[in-house]
């Protein structure tokens, strides 16, 4: 199948960028997105072009380094029957002759670092104010040391699913980032480990959010949507009550 | 934002239910317009707890109040979500929003305009369409719908303002951490429908009763 793609084009964080058309011949459909901008860069190469940068590692759908807008929607969520990474969306979800728009994450505290690769360490600081448990664990305990009831077993894992790649961000109508913090936010609240730091560390973890230039929540929904690892919306709920819970705690004040 | 805003919803459904005694009459409608007032023979609402009088000024005090705040956050929220989006994409499509999110700013605008023009109206009876009503509520208020044209401003101020809490009843719940799982949301969205509904239907059969002439004919 062939393709025609408009990508953004940004040499580096101080330039202005521009939707840039290129074809792309004989695309297979069993090629996922991401190797179907390989084939680009490949063809970009031998015509001596700048090739197109995006960033990508695992490219499992587990590491959360690769994420592009693909036709307005974040991952492509938009063009794929289900959740998925950039890297697992393939091309078969699209058809012979297809024009698709790729951008990069469009957030303030997501700067372009050229073309297609976003600098989103605003996370990393995020999860630096408080998404960690600080007292010494020691070697792995015995199982059922620590019981951990079924529900919130299940609720911590959904919410440790996160990889933290900002499609989240991305799809927000106010770039928010709170189901991203929100994520980190219930998978330790639900967890024995996570309980002597809890209230402190929703409001570190919203304080540095919010810092960093996200937006606020307003409960709009498009950022569970695209989610590839599914992180319930609800957890933005269980944010939003351990914060009005730590308002009657001693933590930070 | 959400406290603020529940506190209007609560507060148009008490309004609600008093328009509807303009299908009881005259007379039941004018005495609960002053009783509320404090011009009652029996001093009113919460008397002899409050002076007579002072519960209608105290009431709208807090009403304002809810106001003003309601506005200072949607400002905030919305210079914040401006200043995190310097830049917009050239395609966008939405995949889970609601007209009605996406739609509580600027409808948020739109019927704060109107109800400006509403207290002009009915409460400073500066902008009296229909002309004198000898200190007669409901006669104003006949008069007023009896008027096609503003029953209609009336029916589309009331779809904004329903769209508003179509999204905003949810969205205050899930704020105030009721969002527990993929289901209390399906409830807190009926809800929320539900609350609209009826806020719709229930403000707009009096102006077309009025209009059509079932009241006061």
């Amino acid at each position: 199948m062939n393709v025609t793609l408009r990508v953004w084009r940004q040499a580096n964080a101080h330039s202005e960028g521009r939707m840039v058309t290129y074809q792309v011949q004989d695309v297979s459909p069993d090629m996922s997105f991401l190797e179907m901008l390989d084939l680009l860069n490949e063809d970009l190469t031998v015509k001596g072009e700048e090739p197109v940068a995006f960033d990508h590692d695992c490219r499992e759908g587990i590491c959360g380094m690769c994420g592009v807008v693909i036709n307005g929607t974040a991952h492509g969520r938009g063009s794929s029957p289900v959740p998925t990474t950039t890297c697992q969306l393939h091309m078969r979800s699209f058809e012979d002759g297809a024009v698709i728009d790729v951008e990069p994450w469009r957030a303030g505290p997501f700067p372009v670092i050229k073309d297609l690769v976003v600098d989103r360490s605003a996370f990393d600081r995020i999860i630096q104010a408080g998404g960690y448990v600080s007292v010494s664990t020691g070697s792995a305990p015995d199982a059922h040391a620590n019981a951990v009831g079924k529900q919130k077993a299940d609720r911590a894992f959904d919410a440790a699913t996160c990889i933290g790649c900002g499609a989240c961000v991305a799809a927000c109508p106010n770039s928010s980032a709170m189901l991203f913090t929100a994520a980190k936010i219930t998978h330790l609240a639900m967890l024995p480990q996570g309980q002597p730091e809890r209230h402190l560390r929703v409001k570190k973890m919203l304080s540095q959010h919010d810092a960093e230039g996200f937006g606020g929540c307003t409960n709009i929904g498009e950022c569970a949507e695209v989610c590839p690892k599914q992180i319930p919306f609800d957890t933005i709920s269980q944010l939003n009550r351990d914060l009005i819970a730590s308002l009657f705690k001693r933590d930070g004040k | 934002m959400a406290v603020t805003g529940l506190i209007l919803i609560a507060f148009l459904l008490m309004h609600m239910f008093g328009n509807l005694k303009m299908f009881i009459g005259a007379d039941s409608f004018n005495h609960y317009a002053e009783w509320l007032k404090g011009q009652t023979a029996d001093g009113g609402i919460l008397y002899p707890i409050l002076p007579a009088g002072w519960f209608i000024w105290i009431f709208r005090v807090v009403l304002l109040a809810a106001v003003v705040l309601h506005i200072y956050s949607a400002v905030t929220l919305w210079s914040r979500a401006l200043a995190a989006n310097p830049t917009t994409y050239e395609a966008k499509r939405k995949l889970a929003q609601t007209y009605s999110a996406r739609t509580m700013r600027w409808g948020g605008i739109i019927l704060a305009g109107v109800l400006i023009f509403h207290l002009l109206q009915f409460t400073v009876h500066a902008t009296l369409i229909a002309g004198a009503f000898e200190d007669n509520p409901y006669k104003m208020v006949l008069g007023e719908f009896s008027i096609w044209w503003m029953v209609l401003v009336y029916a589309i101020w009331m779809v904004a303002v329903c769209m508003h809490i179509r999204h905003g009843f949810w969205s205050a719940f899930a704020t105030l951490g009721a969002n527990t799982s993929a289901k209390a949301r399906a409830i807190l969205n009926g809800c929320a429908w539900a609350v609209a509904l009826i806020l719709y239907i229930g403000f707009m059969i009096m102006p077309v009763s009025v209009l059509f002439g079932w009241i006061g004919a």
